[in-house]
């Protein structure tokens, strides 16, 4: 029933990059750097988040300034990627769109991972009737297609920032549910928990101290993929113009923006998205190169 | 367990899963913030249009009675008046239906045409410069926005060379199989990453079984040990896979639809989405639902049938 590991990849914020690192370098002799994908990766995604954070000093450009008197320029080395149709510098835009809606992303993955890590151990460590209630919220909410679900959330809860978070959290625990409980399944059967069972411990030691250390890695992993989902559902309900309000810059407002000069001005349109790609492509490398450092040889 | 019995509980299994999806369609007005009637109707809305909205969603009684009457009007085919069209929402939604069922479809065909062959190239030699090339392309594809390639496809194919239309969805069958293409193909390849590592990984699987160790000493080689004894039993997990995705496939019909305004339900919702309308929002999000469920069910059965080696117990 689990699907467990549909999308066996992605990533987390920075500061969870580091930590699986440091988790598998005592017990592995492989370092993170010895792993081609996990490397590219890292460093891909260092880059992007440095040229996301450090925007400011990038570009002197003031993304949301219009010049009317500019419009849709070719680019120059005045404008590195010219302007768009109000005369705003395109990759300026571009930089603090990625900013935006990156940093999104990683704010979003955390509750879903928080509450579908917790969720999980219970249903997947007590069983019973707890496990069927959950599980059956599960069911319900993997029932609507993830875009569906997302877009009509954030319709009912008005467009803007908090709507997303909401949104992503109400659709996104199920994933993680689903993977920690398959992964406590098979753990909970092991001699060291019946161990701390028979040692007394409480079930939430036993669950927080025992269990979840031995589980989150895959969570971790799925964590990656699912951060490039959010960017991805970020982006589109950008471009259907129901996500962040404008003039924040996103990356999917520029796209349905620079849809109309497709023919003359491509590059309003083909950059917006190569970026997305290139975050895709980042946590993708680092989830691959993470489960292979952690399970040598599986893909 | 006998196969009667994995049915019958497969649909029994239907019951709590049906309900679950009504109360969230339920749920949505009340997460509207404020008033929903006084929101939904717009600040221009009269305090009679208000009250009146009230009493026919039962908005001033108790939460219980307010989903008993949903279920009331729903199970008697109401799902409501649609607001900017004046028409009853049910067969609205149920007129731009085809269009997504024939997108589903033909996206779900060319995924696995896509697929198949890439998934076989790649594990005919496992760790070659072909495996890598091919396990590349989930990496790049998992972060694509599907709007955004369809976007450039348009113009590459439709703008450019004219070899398929910007936009539609045709006339008769070989219209619809024309006109569509694009679309489908764009729904495909977003669904292509994760179809093509499982079935990579299943071959893999596969090659490294027993009876393909026979089937070699036998003398049984290339092609035909691929197709007869590979192909055949790593299909099965494609389809599965196939079907756990099918909310995905399904769902980034949503997004496709507006792009290649394709007259379906995605972009039914999407268009009452920018109205405000929010009872054919309500009920494209339902009928989505229920899509889901109601394919999610064919596959399993459909899998129960098609492979005798399948076990029913859990």
């Amino acid at each position: 029933m689990s699907s467990a590991v549909l999308f066996p990849s992605d990533a987390p914020p920075p500061e969870f990059i580091a930590e699986p690192q440091e988790h598998a370098q005592p017990r592995r002799v492989r370092h993170w750097y010895t792993q081609p994908a996990l490397a590219t990766g890292a460093i891909l995604l260092a880059v992007i988040v440095a040229s996301a954070v450090f925007a400011p000093l990038i570009t002197h450009w003031n993304p949301i300034a219009q010049n009317l008197n500019a419009t849709l320029l070719p680019p120059s080395s005045k404008h590195l990627l010219g302007t768009d149709q109000l005369g705003r510098d395109v990759f300026a835009n571009l930089l603090y769109g990625l900013r935006n809606d990156l940093r999104i992303a990683l704010i979003a993955v955390l509750l879903p991972f928080c509450i579908g890590t917790v969720l999980g151990s219970i249903a997947g460590y007590f069983g019973g009737w707890v496990d069927t209630v959950i599980m059956r919220l599960v069911d319900v909410v993997v029932a609507f297609p993830f875009y569906v679900l997302i877009i009509a959330l954030v319709f009912v809860l008005g467009p803007g920032e908090r709507s997303i978070y909401i949104a992503i959290t109400l659709v996104g625990w199920v994933s993680y549910a689903r993977i920690v409980r398959g992964e406590i399944l098979v753990v909970k059967r092991q001699d060291y928990v019946l161990a701390a069972q028979s040692g007394g411990l409480s079930s939430v030691r036993i669950i927080g101290r025992h269990l979840i250390p031995n589980v989150i890695t895959q969570a971790i992993i799925y964590g990656m993929s699912d951060i490039v989902q959010d960017m991805l559902a970020i982006v589109t309900l950008g471009y259907f113009g129901l996500g962040i309000p404008p003039p924040t810059p996103d990356l999917g407002t520029m796209i349905n923006n620079g849809q109309n000069f497709m023919t003359t001005q491509w590059q309003l349109t083909t950059f917006p998205g190569i970026a997305v790609v290139l975050v895709g492509l980042s946590l993708s490398l680092i989830g691959d190169g993470l489960a292979d450092l952690i399970r040598p040889g599986t893909s | 367990m006998g196969r009667m019995t994995f049915v019958f509980q497969r649909l029994l299994l239907l019951i709590p899963v049906a309900i679950g999806v009504t109360i969230i369609v339920f749920f949505m007005i009340h997460l509207i913030p404020g008033d929903p009637a006084r929101t939904i109707l717009g600040i221009h809305a009269t305090p009679r249009a208000v009250a009146i909205l009230h009493r026919q969603w039962g908005l001033d009684r108790p939460l219980i009675s307010q989903y008993w009457l949903f279920m009331d009007r729903l199970v008697h085919g109401n799902l409501g008046q649609s607001l900017y069209y004046g028409v009853p929402a049910g067969p609205l939604i149920w007129s731009r239906l085809p269009a997504t069922l024939w997108l589903v479809v033909y996206a779900a065909v060319l995924a696995v045409v896509i697929s198949v062959p890439l998934a076989m190239i790649a594990a005919s030699r496992k760790d070659g410069i072909r495996d890598h090339i091919v396990r590349a392309v989930p990496l790049v594809g998992l972060g694509m926005p599907p709007f955004w390639l369809g976007i450039l496809l348009i113009y590459a194919l439709a703008i450019n060379v004219r070899w398929f239309p910007v936009s539609g969805y045709g006339t008769g069958f070989t219209g619809h199989l024309h006109s569509m293409f694009l679309p489908a193909l764009v729904v495909a390849i977003a669904l292509a990453p994760v179809v093509i590592r499982s079935l990579r990984a299943s071959m893999l699987n596969v090659l490294g079984a027993e009876y393909i160790t026979t089937a070699k000493s036998k003398g049984v080689s290339g092609h035909r040990l691929f197709l007869r004894h590979v192909l055949r039993n790593a299909v099965i997990p494609a389809v599965t896979v196939l079907g756990i995705n099918i909310g995905f496939l399904v769902g980034g019909t949503v997004v496709i639809e507006n792009v290649f305004a394709i007259p379906g339900i995605g972009q039914l919702m999407i268009n009452s989405i920018f109205e405000r309308d929010f009872p054919v929002v309500q009920g494209v999000t339902l009928a989505f639902g229920v899509l889901v469920v109601l394919v999610n069910l064919l596959a399993d059965l459909s899998y129960a049938a098609l492979d005798p080696r399948v076990r029913f117990d859990r």
